[in-house]
């Protein structure tokens, strides 16, 4: 054993530690190389009127989960369990609550 | 100053020797708390980069969008409707919307048809996102055919295809013709999938979208804010998978390091009696078993938040990927641009390092304010 273990240690923590610096500097780098990547989608999305992401393609309510109903999972029957796992992975969207007249008490 | 640096030093290679005596146990739990420091950073980076993506992307999406519903599900827009809403004041422009979901048994995917609306596709062509490209393996005026829900066979030709660089949103999409989309859908004539509303004043939707509620009561606004606050809120800690894998692994690690902060093994409690005895001061015990704490604590927190950034950023986030895909086929290929909340580092950083070196102090203060000769015949 080393009798100055600090000697092997420190450096190696303030790699670690350089390590955590460059990230930020990587990340500032990585950002403006995307900035086409974001615009052309920002583009696309504007362009076709677009509302959600394609991240979960699997259903129709997890594609487009701000259109989706209220409770999207039970849309296929009323007793119908949630059977896709994006469903454990999204909360059901959060929608306005607008008030709404009637011509008779409900 | 010097001397303090140079006892510091001597401190520093104590500690470490220390641990190095219980090498094995002291690497296990380094690697266990770097893997859930790693685990934590990944989902925080992860979350807050694909929100902010989400956000930027849609911040243009239509201000406003109308569904019909008809005994709770959505349907279709009928005739009339663009008229009707034409006559509230405030609405700036108005359009109707076809798109519409198709189920490919080649392949067992998802498709979304839509047409644009500003035209530019067409008729007996189709422009597809690059996810459907890659996994149908279709390329420029290649041709496909889809079976239609009435069982008729509708061919296309691939005229274009979306920009790789739009792959997050576009990845499964297929644009085609109106008259191509009506045929296939079956769509009647004059119906629409919904309305996308823009409105004069943006100060006015609400106003506008509760108009529209009250003059169409079958009919459901969703406002751009709301599209945006679904993303907001995806992945959000609450959410159930990733609470219940976190939550089990915190509790775990919370045992393992309380156990190990916590609770000094007699060949802990010897080693001081025996610094006390040869002269080692209280404060001195104690800088000591500071010093391992933040060595074991910051080691871990480092090494975890830098694997984490290269897992999130340089490597796609591979690790997330059979989670996030689900029982989905088609997966965008993208890379998330890192946008890093400042914040949430500050929290791990503190919840990590903090707690483990506040609970190694709390047996060390009794052991070492004890008198040696008690402490090592204990």
């Amino acid at each position: 054993m080393n009798h100055r273990p600090a000697r092997l240690v420190l450096p190696l923590l303030a790699v670690a530690l350089a390590g955590f610096a460059l990230s930020f500097v990587d990340a500032a780098l990585l950002r403006e190389h995307h900035a086409v990547r974001i615009d052309t989608s920002h583009a696309l999305a504007k362009r076709l009127g677009l509302t959600d992401i394609a991240l979960f393609t699997e259903a129709r309510y997890t594609r487009h989960p701000s259109q989706a109903d209220l409770h999207a999972p039970f849309q296929d029957h009323p007793l119908a369990l949630e059977h896709f796992p994006t469903g454990s992975l999204i909360a059901p969207p959060r929608h306005e609550y607008l008030d709404r007249t009637t011509a008779r008490a409900d | 100053m010097n001397i303090w640096i140079e006892q510091q030093r001597a401190l520093i290679d104590f500690t470490l020797a220390s641990l190095a005596r219980r090498k094995a146990r002291n690497l296990g739990l380094l690697a266990v708390y770097a893997l859930l420091v790693f685990v934590l950073a990944s989902v925080a980076l992860f979350s807050h980069a694909l929100r902010h993506e989400a956000t930027r992307i849609l911040a243009d999406a239509p201000e406003l969008i109308l569904q019909r519903m008809v005994a709770g599900r959505h349907d279709l827009i009928p005739p009339g409707y663009l008229e009707k809403i034409g006559r509230i004041r405030g609405v700036q422009k108005m359009e109707g919307r076809l798109w519409g979901y198709y189920y490919d048994p080649v392949i067992k995917a998802n498709y979304t048809f839509m047409v644009p609306t500003a035209g530019g596709v067409e008729r007996g062509t189709i422009v597809i996102g690059t996810a459907l490209e890659r996994v149908r393996g279709l390329a420029l005026e290649t041709g496909i055919s889809f079976r239609a829900y009435s069982g008729k066979l509708y061919s296309f030709v691939v005229a274009d295809i979306l920009p790789r660089d739009s792959e997050l949103v576009s990845a499964d999409l297929v644009l085609m013709h109106e008259d191509d989309f009506r045929a296939f859908f079956e769509f009647p004539a004059g119906h629409y999938t919904d309305i996308a509303l823009s409105v004069a004043n943006p100060q006015e939707v609400r106003n506008i979208a509760a108009k529209l509620a009250a003059a169409l009561p079958d009919s459901r606004p969703i406002l751009r804010e709301e599209m945006l606050r679904t993303y907001a809120s995806i992945f959000a800690w609450r959410e159930g998978i990733i609470l219940a894998i976190l939550s089990g692994a915190l509790l775990a690690f919370a045992i393992l390091a309380w156990d190990k902060a916590a609770g000094l093994s007699a060949e802990e409690k010897r080693e001081i009696g025996i610094l006390k005895a040869i002269g080692w001061e209280t404060g001195d015990v104690i800088r000591m078993k500071i010093w391992e704490g933040v060595l074991i604590s910051l080691s871990a927190f480092l090494i975890g938040y830098v694997a984490a950034y290269l897992h999130v950023f340089r490597a796609g986030g591979v690790l997330f990927e059979p989670v996030l895909k689900g029982w989905a086929v088609l997966y965008p290929r993208f890379q998330l641009t890192p946008e890093i909340d400042g914040l949430a580092v500050a929290t791990l950083f503190f919840f990590t390092v903090v707690p483990y070196t506040a609970a190694v102090l709390v047996p060390i203060w009794r052991a070492a304010t004890t008198d040696p000769d008690a402490v090592m015949r204990s």
